[in-house]
């Protein structure tokens, strides 16, 4: 095989890892603070592809108005799923937060179904496509893993530099602590759901301009984005990012060089072992 | 108590004389509709075993996938009856469980970690029929080859759907016999204990990892048997329908619907969502595709936040509630 293909899935990998990464750490971080796995947060980014596509299309907005409009979305939607779904059960069984979450997924899906039918809806861009010594590079995905990287650093400033960051750092290492220092978690649990939203929609935004959406797109990145948390490490940030990077490249050079099935397989099956060897995530410290 | 088997053997007489009620046309469709539930509880009662015990998967596809491409493949490649198909269905799917379980309970990959090396474990093995498509179809999936003339016990093909009805209605009542002896088990004691807390358990003596491999071996087993039947009577298999995230969750969420902790609940469960889909599909036809599913995941939602024991759980605990209110 050409040389040159791979150095293209590379690159194409490290493109994606970007986007993936916005998506681990959204989750993540409610993950991190929360202790629950939202197992339709992809799904909530299908809802904000959704919007993007409405409002961009449909309505005739600019794409940067329809991607903030997606922001909002995303926001108000993981306020909405805190404060409808993990809020009332959050101090129950563990295993029934997730199973709620699933609940949504299903109806997330089935309601996008319903509403939208299963046609794919792409949102039309014309933009330039750059090529570097024979390797072609699109704008559609350069500016979207610029975007990501950028949202990220603006995260991780977010979590180290104000206020309301230390506390939520503060309650992903120690929730009751937190509450013996007279602070209300409640607070912490609903801006931390609506910065991961906010980071949802921001990967609907960004993701429409590469794929085209439909209601089982959730589907397609979900089981991956979880992957990709507990490979970081649930809670560890720095973790995800680069566990992001790891499966986003075996996904695309493993699909070159095999197929994109089996690209996809040798993901989860590292995943699995390593859940095995590893499993406080690739940075922890081995007991 | 002899209330409870009165009812249930008045339930088991009708059920045993369904086929032979005179209903026209309908017959055939409630057959079928019957046939589902039946199979899809006895998934469900499977998938019950462990997840009452906090072993909560969410791959059960990957042995329902496993169970229903061995026997489908065998027959289509080399005309080996299904019966032997059978055996070495739920041998392979008991392997699969031995593989996942043994490094996953020695390595105590418990809670939201379990569910998610399952979950990774079903869309493995949804991935690799879709990867393997010059023999399993791929993703559009694979036709049973008809026996023609040759159908009937050999080659477990009836063109009477009577045959599958009482098939999947002996293979549920083993579901619930099964359910019923860990049960009433000294493991069940044993796996209550490791749920409640690992560490705790194996300190009074409990050998935790043979009890776990144990009861998921049992579970792999019974899975696949249904994935068998249902390929069989289906007589077509999908990498979709029959593995990944969609059907596992689709599993456990009619068990949580039903109530997991209870013996009938994965059959009010299942009996609960096929009524509710196929109502929906008839009132108002392929026009609104997924109002059902919404309708299904709302109610799923409110049941987990509302009724965490599931709808027969819940009813059996009131009244539970309300004899021992009389009796004091």
């Amino acid at each position: 095989m050409d040389p040159i293909f791979l150095v293209e899935a590379a690159i194409n990998g490290i493109l994606l890892g970007g986007v993936l990464a916005l998506l681990a750490l959204g989750l993540n971080l409610i993950f991190g603070v929360l202790d629950i796995v939202w197992i339709a947060y992809v799904d909530l980014v299908m809802l904000c592809m959704y919007a993007v596509y409405f409002f961009n299309v449909a309505f005739g907005w600019p794409i940067w108005a329809a991607g903030l409009v997606s922001l909002a979305a995303g926001a108000l939607l993981g306020v909405g799923v805190h404060l409808l779904i993990i809020s009332p059960i959050l101090t129950g069984a563990p295993i029934n937060q997730l199973l709620a979450t699933g609940g949504l997924l299903f109806f997330l899906q089935s309601a996008a179904t319903f509403l939208w039918t299963t046609d794919h809806k792409t949102v039309r861009l014309s933009l330039p496509s750059y090529e570097i010594a024979g390797i072609f590079l699109p704008a559609t995905r350069i500016i979207p893993f610029a975007i990501s990287i950028l949202a990220v650093i603006a995260l991780y400033f977010f979590l180290t530099r104000t206020y309301i960051g230390t506390a939520i750092r503060a309650v992903s290492q120690d929730r009751d602590a937190m509450s013996l220092m007279g602070a209300s978690p409640q607070r912490i649990y609903i801006v931390t759901s609506a910065v991961g939203g906010l980071m949802a929609g921001l990967a609907g935004a960004l993701l429409i301009f590469q794929y085209s959406v439909h209601p089982f797109f959730g589907g397609q990145f979900g089981p991956l984005t979880f992957m990709i948390c507990v490979l970081g490490g649930l809670g560890n940030m720095v973790g995800a990012f680069i566990a992001s990077f790891i499966m986003s490249e075996i996904i695309a050079i493993g699909g070159v060089v095999i197929s994109t099935e089996m690209g996809y397989v040798i993901a989860f099956v590292i995943f699995i072992v390593m859940m095995f060897v590893r499993p406080g995530g690739i940075l922890a410290k081995r007991e | 108590m002899s209330r409870g088997r009165l009812l249930g053997g008045a339930l088991l007489l009708i059920f045993a004389a369904a086929p032979f009620v005179p209903m026209g046309g309908v017959q055939q469709y409630v057959l079928h509709v019957a046939i589902q539930i039946f199979i899809w509880s006895f998934i469900g009662q499977a998938w019950s075993l462990m997840g009452r015990f906090g072993l909560v998967s969410l791959g059960h596809g990957a042995f329902l996938g496993v169970g229903a491409y061995t026997t489908t493949l065998l027959w289509n490649f080399y005309s080996l009856t299904p019966w032997i198909g059978a055996l070495l269905a739920v041998a392979a799917s008991v392997a699969l469980a031995v593989v996942l379980g043994i490094p996953c309970f020695r390595f105590r990959v418990i809670g939201h970690y379990f569910a998610l090396v399952t979950l990774a474990v079903g869309e493995v093995i949804r991935l690799l029929i879709i990867a393997e498509r010059d023999w399993t179809g791929g993703s559009l999936g694979a036709s049973l080859k008809t026996a023609g003339t040759a159908s009937g016990l050999w080659t477990l093909q009836f063109a009477d759907k009577r045959v599958f009805y009482y098939a999947s209605l002996g293979l549920f009542l083993a579901g619930l016999w099964v359910w019923d002896r860990v049960d009433r088990s000294m493991a069940r004691s044993a796996l209550e204990a490791i749920g409640e807390d690992e560490t705790a358990a194996a300190s009074v003596g409990i050998r935790v990892t043979r009890f776990k491999l144990g009861i998921t071996m049992v579970s792999a087993a019974l899975t696949a048997l249904g994935g068998v039947l249902y390929a069989q009577y289906i007589s077509y298999v999908n990498p979709d329908t029959l593995s990944g995230i969609g059907v596992s969750l689709k599993i456990v969420f009619a068990v949580v619907l039903g109530g997991m902790y209870s013996l009938m609940g994965p059959l009010v469960g299942t009996a609960l969502t096929t009524a509710l889909a196929e109502g929906l599909r008839i009132a108002f036809g392929l026009k609104f595709l997924g109002m059902a599913d919404t309708i299904y995941g709302l109610l799923l939602i409110i049941f987990i936040i509302f009724l965490p024991s599931g709808i027969y759980g819940s009813i059996r605990e009131a009244l539970r509630r309300r004899t021992a209110g009389v009796r004091s």
